[in-house]
Formats: structure tokens, sequence, C-alpha cells
């Protein structure tokens, strides 16, 4: 089994990070066992999830009429640590509609639904590790961790990538959200830097003329250490 | 190629529901004859409501990517807290290996998610071997290993507190 790199994961939030309330009591205190290099964990995860529809990667196609709110692209590539791009990958994103509401019974915030908005869509990166999603800026939305508490606008996404430790879970936001400096939940990334990766831009060669602006947003998850082939050639053949 | 810095990990926050379940999701193994049953509970003893669980796992043999296997399943704890999956008991991956499902939790609340492994308990002799059970400490190896029960196996999980699972630095 090849070893999975180390180095970065501290980019990562602490488990415990007592601004976002909900960490409180769902966070281990007990130290974590150290396991190296596990051939279980190690081992790409293949999904039973099925095939991908084709309306799966445009959220704004699902339902019979347009959803409400600014039709976006996001798009991006998706590497391991080493820059090798990922193809195949699943992506599963899910989101709140324009008005910042969920399409979740449970989702009390008295914005309103949109008929024709489920917020839910996935897809394949293709050869170039690349992924597009067809869809609407999601709206913020007010939550109970504080006073006047409201997340800044973001998508969640859901990845796998070559093993079943580089399996990441996180969120894409808008550039320059006035929330940032208020949001717990992106100020649990404490590195700046780190903190900006989640951050889309915008990307004129993404948007559409007449249609639909366009966000730019790359991911990595985390890979093996270089094998030295790789690290002679400098090259993925 | 060059090296590339990591996207940091966010929760999966209180609305997923409607989004990562799919069909079958808990169903490992159709008409597996093991069922994988458990809560997940909260550092003052709650339910949580509002978590995934995640296996990885290889079949009956110990085999990866086996034909017409693929080892993985999912199963949110909504609305209450439980989860239960359909599957078969793995085989030991390598020798000295005791038989283990891979596990990951995810969260409202937790930023990073956890892995952690359910052992199995009529496997007293392996598990007394098992490199991994080995590295943890005597008196915290219970939580790993699920406990019988009439159509399976029950492993809870607790994220904090008394008998705190055991997760790992993977
Ligand atoms: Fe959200």
């Amino acid at each position: 089994m090849t070893p999975y790199r180390r180095d970065g994961l501290e980019a990562h939030p602490d488990r415990d990070f007592p601004d976002y309330k909900s960490t409180r009591l769902r966070h281990p205190k007990e130290p974590l066992v150290v396991l190296r290099d596990p051939e279980t964990e190690l081992t790409q995860p293949v999904l039973g999830a099925g095939p991908i529809g084709p309306l799966d990667d445009n959220l704004t196609r699902q339902h019979p009429g347009e959803p409400i709110g600014e039709r976006i692209i996001v798009t991006g590539q998706v590497r391991d640590g080493n820059g090798i791009p990922l193809s195949d990958q699943l992506l599963e994103i899910w989101q709140a509609n324009a008005a910042g509401r969920y399409a979740q019974a449970e989702d009390a915030h008295p914005a309103p639904l949109d008929p024709n908005f489920s917020g839910v869509g996935r897809c394949l990166t293709d050869d170039r590790g690349f992924y597009r999603f067809t869809t609407i800026k999601p709206g913020p939305y007010p939550w109970r961790n504080h006073d006047k508490a409201w997340r800044p606008a973001h998508i969640h996404f859901s990845l796998f990538g070559t093993a079943f430790v580089s399996r990441l879970i996180t969120q894409m936001y808008f550039p320059g959200d006035p929330l940032f400096p208020y949001d717990p939940v992106m100020k649990s990334v404490q590195d700046d830097a780190a903190r900006r990766r989640m951050v889309a831009s915008f990307d004129l060669d993404a948007t559409e003329d007449q249609w639909a602006t366009g966000y730019r947003w790359d991911i990595v998850l985390r890979g093996p250490e270089k094998t030295l082939f790789e690290d002679e050639s400098g090259m993925q053949s | 190629m060059s090296v590339q810095r990591l996207t940091p990990s966010q929760t999966l926050g209180p609305f997923y529901g409607f989004a990562l379940p799919y069909e079958d999701d808990s169903i490992i193994v159709r008409d597996g004859d093991l069922h994988v049953t458990g809560s997940v509970y909260d550092g003052a003893g709650q339910l949580v409501p509002d978590a995934l669980i995640e296996i990885l796992q290889p079949d009956g043999r110990g085999r990866f990517h086996a034909e017409g296997f693929h080892g993985f399943g999912r199963c949110s704890t909504r609305p209450e807290g439980h989860f239960a999956f359909t599957t078969v008991k793995p085989g030991p991956v390598a020798e000295g290996e005791a038989p283990h499902l891979a596990v990951i939790v995810h969260a409202r609340g937790l930023l990073l998610h956890l892995h952690t492994r359910m052992y199995f308990a009529d496997e007293t002799e392996a598990n007394a071997t098992d490199l991994v059970l080995n590295a943890v400490p005597e008196q915290r190896r219970h939580t790993l290993i699920g406990e019988a029960t009439e159509d399976g196996v029950r492993f809870d999980i607790r994220l904090q507190g008394e008998n705190e699972t055991v997760f790992f630095d993977v």
C-alpha cells in the first residue's frame, strides 16, 4: 500500500471550536489513536450509487419551470495533493434556494420554497478532472448559533478521492460575502490561505453570454505520497 | 505537477437529508445475512439525529473490488439517531488482521469527519493479535467491538464522554 501524504492536514478545522456551539458535545475528548497506512482505509471506495442522470448536473432543469434566482455555472478541477487531476470522481452537491431555504422539511426559515428547485446535484469529473454544475446562487440563511447568526451563501460538496482517507465534505463560498467575518463555521478554518481556498472566484471563461455568470472552484484531495517514477519524470504519463 | 494544498473540511450541516441519502444506500450486500445496527450519541448522552454513517469493507473473503461487490454503504441517522446496514461479514484483509468494517462518522457540529472501525465479538483469537486493536489502550478496546444481537451486530458510536468510541488519526 502506498502511504498517503500527511502534510497539509493542518488546513482542516479543529473539531473542538467553541464559537460553533454544536461542536461542544460532538467532538471526541480522548486522543485519536494513530493508524499508519492501514490497508482498509487506503482502499478506494467503489460507489454503488448507480448512474448519474442526465439532469443531475443542471439544478435549474430538474422541474417543469425555471427556479428563481441568479443562474450560475460552477466549475473547477479536482486534483490530489500531488497535482494529479482526478477523473471519474463523484461529486455530490446540495444547497439552499435563492431565498436561503433548503428543500428539507426541518428547515423552518420563513423564506419561500421554490417549487422549481430541489438544490441537489451530482456529476462525475471528466478525463481532465473537471466538474461543471449549472445552478442558481444560494441565499444566505439564519441559524441559531448566536444572536443575528447568518451563514454566508454556500454550496455543500462531497467527494471521495482515491482512498477512504481522501474523503472530503466541505462548503464552497462566494467571493466578497460580507458575512465571512461573522461565520464560525468558515472561521473554524484558522489559516487565512486555507480559508481562501474555500472561496470560489468569478470566472469570465466559465461565464456564458446572456445566460449565466461563472464561478471557478478547484478542489484538492489528499493523495498518496509520490512514487519514485513521478518524482523522476515530473509528469504523469 | 506540483504540490497542491488541501481543500479544508466543513461540516455537512443540518440539512443534508434531502441530498445525500440514496435508494438502498445502507444495503452493502443485498440479502446479506449481517445486520449492523447502532445509535450515535453526543457527550451528553443524547442521540445524534443528524449524523451520516459511511462504511467501507471487503467481501466475505477479504477482497475489495471483487466482481459485483462494491463494499460501500451510507446511512443517515435521521430522524432519531439510529442507523442500520445490511451486509455480509467481511473476511480478513491481510494475514494476521481481524475482520472489521471501516466506518466514517459525519454530523452537524462535526467540522471534520471521524474514522473508526467495527470489529466482531466472535473473533476473540484474531482480535487478540490484530495490530490496530493492540494499538488501542486495552480499557478502550471494547468500544470498537460490535455486540452480538439476534440477527447481527450492534455498534453504538459515542462521540464524546463516558465510553467514548475510539477514533483514528489515519
Ligand atoms: Fe448549508
